[in-house]
C-alpha cells in the first residue's frame, strides 16, 4: 500500500466522492465534490472506479510528499500546482517518483481542484460513502479536513512496479499517456460574470414581473457568506407577488432558493436535503461545475434553458467522458 | 414487519421537474396524516423495490423528491418524461399502504431548567404554567412526518394547538444535539449539534442519529412518539456536570 503524507494541509483539503447517495430519505445530506465534472475527469483519466475518492483541494492547496511512486492526475482549478520546480500538467495521467513533493501556489483560476490517485484514497465508506461531511464529522478522513502529519493510503492496486518506476529515469514525473488522453476540461473563466444555464423553478410565476426580469439579466455576486452548503447570491432583490407559507421538500443540487430577504442561495454538495424557501430556478446539470469553481466576490448571470435542452447537454457530456474512459482504457491495454 | 395490503387507489398526483435530475411527486397541499400515509407507502415502494438510475427517494410532509441519473432513462424521450411515465404507470396501479406507523416510540425528556432554555417563555407566550406547557406536550398526538434538515432530524407534527409559537426571531448559533423543541404546529429533536431558530424546551440523552450504527436513525417517518418527562438523572453525572 503506498502511502502520502500532508506536509502542509491547505486551508480546506476534504476527500470527496460522487457523494453519500441512498440516504436522504433519512435526512443525510449528499455531499461529495462540488465540481464532479473535475472529480470524475480526475478519476476517470487514471482508469479509476467512478466512485473512488479525489481529494477536493480548495484555494490554497496542500503540500504533500509522495512516499511511493504514485500515479495520479489532478482536474479543476488552476492553482500553480508544481512538482520540484516543474509545473504539474492538468488534466493528464502522470507518474511521479517515490520521494517526490507536490505543492500548490498562485491561483490561476477556479476556486477547488481535485487530486485523485490510481486505485483511489484507502478510507473506509461510512454509509457507502467515503465523502467527508464536516458538519456531521463523518466520512472520508475521521470526518474532517487534511491536518499536517496525516498520511493518506492509497488502496484497491498494486503499487507502481520497479518497472514502471524505471521509466522515470531521472525525472520527477513523466507523463503516462499520448497527449490525446487527457481531460475534455471545462474553461474556467477569469474575468467577466459567468454565464450560468437554469431551468426554470416550480415557483417562479410566484416572483413579479420585474423580480423575473432582473433575476435572467442583472449580474449576482458571490458572498463571502458561501460554502459547500450553499453560495449566497447578492444582487437585485427578488420580490414575490404575494406571501406564501411553503411546505418543506426535497431540493437539489443547483436548486436556486430565495429566502425573505430576496437574496437567491444556490445550494451546493452539502445542501440540506429538503428546504422550505420558493425555488425560482435550477442550475441546469452541465453548467453546475461552472459555478461550484467561483470563488466569492466573483459574478454570474442566469440564461434561461429548457429542460429537455439541458438534459440533451448532460448526456453529450456523459458521452465526453465515456470516450475518455475508453481512450484511458485502450491505452492500458496498448502498454 | 411491515405487512401490506392489496394496492389501493389514490388521490391525483402531480409530478413536476426540479431542475435536469431530480422531480417531485406531490400528492396534496396540506400537511395531514392521511396525505403523509400516501407520501411513505409511495417512497417505501421505491426504496423496496428501487428503479435502476434512481439515487435517491426523499419523503417529506406532502411531497416524494426522487433524485436521478438522466443517463438511465434516456430511450426516445427527454429522460424526465422517460421516468414521470414510468412513475405515472405506477402510480396508477395504486400504492400498497404499509403499516408502519404501528411503532410508538417512547423519548425520554428532562423539560426546562439548563437543558430547555426556551421552556419559560414559550409558558409566557401561551400565558400557561411551564407545568402546563410540559403536560400539554406530553398528551400530544405526536407523528414522524419526515427527516431532513440534518440526518436524523424529525419533524413531528400533531403539537397541541394552545403551544404554538413561532421560532426565535433570532435563531441560536448553537443548539446540542438530543435538544427537544417546539415551532408552530410542531417538535423536533436535534439530531446533531447545529444553529437553529426552534424553541427548547428539553432535551433527551437518546442518540438521534449515528453515522456508524446499522440503522443510523433512531426514528422513521410513521413513528408516533411519546415524550416521558424525566429528571436529569437520565443524563448521567458526566453531563450534569459539564
Amino acid at each position: 500500500m503506498s502511502r502520502i503524507e500532508v506536509i502542509k494541509p491547505g486551508a480546506l483539503s476534504l476527500l470527496q466522492d460522487r457523494g453519500r447517495h441512498g440516504y436522504q430519505h433519512l435526512g443525510v445530506v449528499v455531499g461529495g465534490a462540488m465540481d464532479e465534472w473535475s472529480h470524475r475527469c480526475a478519476n476517470a483519466l487514471l482508469g479509476n472506479e467512478e466512485d473512488e475518492a479525489t481529494l477536493e483541494i480548495t484555494l490554497m492547496g496542500p503540500s504533500l510528499l509522495f512516499h511511493e511512486a504514485q500515479e495520479i492526475a489532478l482536474c479543476g482549478a488552476n492553482l500553480s500546482a508544481r512538482i520540484g520546480e516543474a509545473e504539474l500538467p492538468m488534466n493528464r495521467a502522470v507518474l511521479v517518483r517515490a520521494g517526490a513533493r507536490l505543492d500548490f501556489g498562485k491561483r490561476i483560476d477556479g476556486m477547488r481542484s481535485y487530486l485523485a490517485v490510481r486505485g483511489g484514497f484507502a478510507v473506509p465508506g461510512v454509509m457507502d460513502s467515503r465523502s467527508t461531511y464536516v458538519r456531521g464529522a463523518f466520512g472520508g478522513l475521521q470526518g474532517r479536513a487534511l491536518k499536517k502529519g496525516d498520511v493518506l493510503e492509497v488502496g484497491g492496486v498494486p503499487p507502481v512496479s520497479a518497472a514502471s518506476a524505471a521509466r522515470l529515469g531521472d525525472a520527477d514525473f513523466i507523463e503516462i499517456h499520448q497527449p490525446e488522453v487527457h481531460a475534455p476540461a471545462i474553461a474556467l473563466r477569469t474575468e467577466g460574470p459567468a454565464p450560468v444555464r437554469v431551468i426554470a423553478g416550480q415557483q417562479w410565476a410566484l416572483f413579479t414581473d420585474e423580480a423575473q426580469q432582473a433575476f435572467m439579466q442583472a449580474e449576482f455576486r458571490i458572498s463571502p457568506q458561501s460554502d459547500r452548503m450553499g453560495f449566497r447570491l447578492e444582487g437585485p432583490v427578488l420580490e414575490r407577488r404575494h406571501a406564501m407559507e411553503m411546505i418543506s421538500e426535497g431540493v437539489a443540487f443547483g436548486t436556486v432558493q430565495v429566502p425573505p430577504d430576496g437574496q437567491p442561495i444556490v445550494l451546493m454538495a452539502d445542501r440540506q436535503t429538503t428546504g422550505g424557501y420558493p425555488k425560482i430556478a435550477c442550475v441546469a446539470s452541465v453548467d453546475l461545475p461552472l459555478v461550484a469553481q467561483l470563488a466569492p466576490q466573483e459574478a454570474l448571470r442566469f440564461e434561461p434553458i429548457l429542460l429537455e435542452a439541458a438534459q440533451a447537454l448532460y448526456l453529450e457530456r456523459e458521452r465526453a467522458l465515456g470516450r475518455l474512459r475508453s481512450l484511458v482504457r485502450a491505452a492500458g491495454e496498448a502498454q | 414487519m411491515t405487512s401490506s395490503s392489496t394496492p389501493s387507489s389514490i388521490s391525483p398526483w402531480h409530478i413536476a421537474p426540479v431542475g435536469d435530475r431530480s422531480l417531485i411527486v406531490e400528492f396534496g397541499q396540506a400537511v395531514e396524516p392521511v396525505v403523509n400515509a400516501t407520501v411513505r407507502s409511495f417512497a417505501r415502494e421505491l426504496l423496496d423495490e428501487p428503479i435502476a438510475g434512481i439515487v435517491d427517494v426523499v419523503p417529506a410532509f406532502t411531497t416524494v423528491a426522487v433524485h436521478y441519473r438522466p443517463e438511465f432513462f434516456a430511450e426516445g424521450a427527454s429522460p424526465y418524461d422517460v421516468l414521470r411515465r414510468r412513475l405515472d404507470a405506477l402510480l396508477a396501479r395504486g400504492i400498497r399502504h404499509h403499516d408502519e406507523d404501528a411503532r410508538t416510540v417512547e423519548i425520554p425528556v428532562c423539560y426546562g431548567g439548563e437543558f430547555g432554555p426556551d421552556l419559560q417563555e414559550v409558558a409566557a407566550a401561551c400565558g400557561l404554567q411551564t407545568e402546563e406547557v410540559i403536560a400539554r406536550h406530553v398528551a400530544s398526538q405526536h407523528l414522524v412526518y419526515m427527516l431532513g434538515f440534518a440526518p436524523g432530524f424529525p419533524y413531528i407534527g400533531g403539537l397541541d394547538p394552545s403551544l404554538a409559537v413561532p421560532r426565535r426571531s433570532t435563531p441560536r448559533t448553537r443548539i446540542p444535539a438530543g435538544s427537544v423543541a417546539i415551532a408552530r404546529d410542531q417538535t423536533s429533536i436535534y439530531s446533531l449539534e447545529t444553529p437553529g431558530g426552534w424553541n427548547v424546551i428539553g432535551r433527551t440523552p437518546l442518540k438521534l442519529f449515528d453515522a456508524v450504527a446499522e440503522s443510523p436513525c433512531l426514528l422513521r417517518p410513521g413513528d408516533r412518539i411519546r415524550f416521558v418527562p424525566a429528571s436529569a438523572d437520565i443524563f448521567g453525572n458526566a453531563e450534569v456536570a459539564r
